[in-house]
């Protein structure tokens, strides 16, 4: 196969991503420029950049080992070593210790989930300090979760996988942070259980919370996400609304080999 | 005389209590040392110098203060616990990113700075510190006659242990603390202090050693090696409970005092071995330790 077409933006592409979207961004919540990351000596993220509206869902795209967990890492902070700019509602994160980023605004839910073994359920679900008004209540994420409420008692890791997935979005909804990075929450999880996360996403923007997703699964993206970006070699190389999903769907194929 | 397996049971008792004593100051001792490693991954060899700070924070404070036993209980733990988190805040905080090893050498290079210190003023021989009144005398339990101070050592160090294994799994501080330890990155993320979190760790396990030095005091007078002699013990309960578990720490702490004074019984010539001896068959067999988790 020769080389994928989005593997070469435009040489002005990265300066001005908002061009390619077709709704001109306002306002971004979420203003990323030049990001650039390293792990240790190893430089994995080359000046992302990238903007998110208030109230908006958007999904990165990407081959596996592209740097998409690495962006929502560097967005975080989980990242020491980064450089560039990372504006939540226009104040700089980049600089800010990782304590006081959640404050800011900003939840994780990281890949990996992270639910504390010698935690129990509830233990895992109240972990978080709540940092502003608006988040959801105990009742209300159990009411939305009641599997969560039946093992609220159990250790958190003896939940099923796509409960634990579940446990790690609902802990976050409960702090009341506006923007949430979420990291491929529907990986390895049946198909009920990934629909039973997209309700969840759609309830989130139902509540104005703003959601950048790192997802593989189109149909799944496709449901939830008001616009696309595309990510390759540690770069942003495309963007597009939910819209132009439908025409591009090949070519995506194609580009991110699934 | 009642004899059990050849050895009369006045003896047998005598020896369990002193053991049930030793391993009180043993559990006091690992579950500081168990908090610490747990959330800092560090090996805290200063922990000895800390329980002998706190005995002679509450020798000087008898001395120069008129301040008693039990004022000491209270203000010598908080003493070594401030300047544990001065400590941590200043020079072990800087070296979380290096190698574990250089967080063993500084405080075993503390350790060393403070006992020379100490042995430098004070001399190697130990000052007495009284029993406080309220607890001299003794009881006499039909079987054997107990010191009430011993009883008392016993009693408190067993509430304090339960007490902070409580604290740890029950409380919204415990949680934070349990959480940092599997994954001090996530819960930073999630907002909380995990610096200060550390600091205030750190601070808690050394007031933990400051406050089994005050309790020993009257035991095992006021010296500046106090805490070199039973350190070393002290690792190897930790190492036999399994580095990190809390719950493992205190139950290993108690029974290896038992075993100690067990073994003082039937082979005294072993008893000073004895948990070493224990501490290589349970890394031969179980290396985790008795209650720690096989990753
Ligand atoms: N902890 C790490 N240490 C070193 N390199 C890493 C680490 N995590 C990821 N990488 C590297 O960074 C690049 C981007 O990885 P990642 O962001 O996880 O990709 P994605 O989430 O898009 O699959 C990959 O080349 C990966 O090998
Ligand atoms: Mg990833």
């Amino acid at each position: 196969m020769t080389e994928a077409p989005l593997a070469q933006p435009p040489s002005d592409f990265r300066h001005e991503p908002s061009s390619r979207g077709t709704q001109p961004i306002v306002q971004s919540l979420l203003k990323v420029r030049g990001l650039n990351a390293w792990y240790g000596e190893s430089h994995a993220l080359h000046g992302v950049d990238l903007d998110i509206a208030a109230g908006e869902t958007v999904t990165l795209l990407g081959r596996n080992g592209v740097g998409k967990t690495t962006t929502l890492r560097a967005i975080m902070g989980i990242l020491p070593k980064r450089t560039g700019s990372v504006r939540l509602n226009g104040r700089e994160m980049i600089g800010t210790p990782l304590h006081k980023v959640a404050a800011a605004g900003l939840g994780f839910v990281p890949e990996e989930r992270g639910i504390f073994a010698s935690l129990t359920v509830e233990e895992n679900l109240t972990l978080p300090p709540v940092v502003a008004k608006g988040g959801f209540t105990v009742e209300e994420l159990y009411a939305l979760f009641p599997n969560l409420k039946e093992r609220r008692r159990s250790a958190g890791t003896q939940l099923s996988g796509g409960e634990q997935q579940m446990l790690a979005i609902a802990r976050v909804l409960r702090t009341g942070v506006t923007l949430l990075l979420l990291d491929e929450p529907t990986e390895g999880l049946a198909p009920v259980i990934v629909d039973r996360i997209g309700e969840i996403i759609l309830e989130m923007k139902r509540r104005g919370m703003t959601v950048l997703l790192v997802e593989q699964n189109f149909r799944f993206a496709s449901r939830v996400a008001d616009r696309f970006y595309v990510m390759d070699h540690g770069q942003i190389v495309d963007g597009f609304a939910a819209a132009e999903l439908p025409g591009r769907m090949d070519r995506l194929k194609e580009a991110l080999g699934v | 005389m009642t004899m059990v397996f050849g050895v009369p049971v006045q003896a047998l008792l005598g020896q369990l209590l002193v053991g049930l004593i030793n391993g009180s100051f043993y559990a006091l001792l690992s579950l500081g040392l168990a908090i610490i490693f747990g959330l800092l991954r560090i090996i805290n060899f200063a922990h000895g110098a800390q329980y002998m700070l706190g005995a002679f924070v509450a020798y000087l404070l008898l001395a120069y203060a008129g301040i008693g036993y039990w004022g000491a209980l209270i203000l010598a733990p908080l003493i070594v616990g401030l300047a544990g988190a001065a400590i941590e805040r200043l020079a072990l905080s800087r070296l979380y990113d290096l190698d574990p090893l250089y967080g063993l050498l500084f405080t075993f290079g503390l350790a060393l700075a403070i006992e020379g210190s100490f042995r430098y003023v004070y001399g190697s021989a130990g000052q007495p510190y009284a029993v406080p009144q309220a607890l001299t005398g003794a009881r006499n339990l039909g079987f054997m006659v107990l010191p009430n101070y011993r009883g008392w050592v016993v009693v408190a160090s067993l509430a304090v242990c339960i007490a902070t294994w409580l604290a740890i799994e029950k409380t919204k501080f415990g949680a934070y603390l349990r959480a940092a330890t599997e994954n001090p990155t996530l819960v930073r993320a999630f907002g909380v202090n995990v610096p200060l979190l550390l600091t205030f760790t750190y601070g808690l396990g050394a007031a933990l050693a400051g406050l089994a030095g005050v309790m020993a005091a009257p035991i095992y007078q006021v010296s500046p090696l106090m805490g070199s002699n039973i350190i070393i013990v002290v690792f190897a309960v930790v190492v036999v409970g399994g580095m990190g578990s809390i719950l493992g720490a205190v139950v290993t702490g108690y029974m290896l005092g038992l075993c100690e004074g067990l073994t003082k019984v039937f082979y005294p010539e072993a008893s000073n071995i004895v948990i070493f001896v224990i501490m290589a068959i349970v890394l031969l067999i179980r290396p985790a330790g008795l209650f720690g988790r096989t990753a």
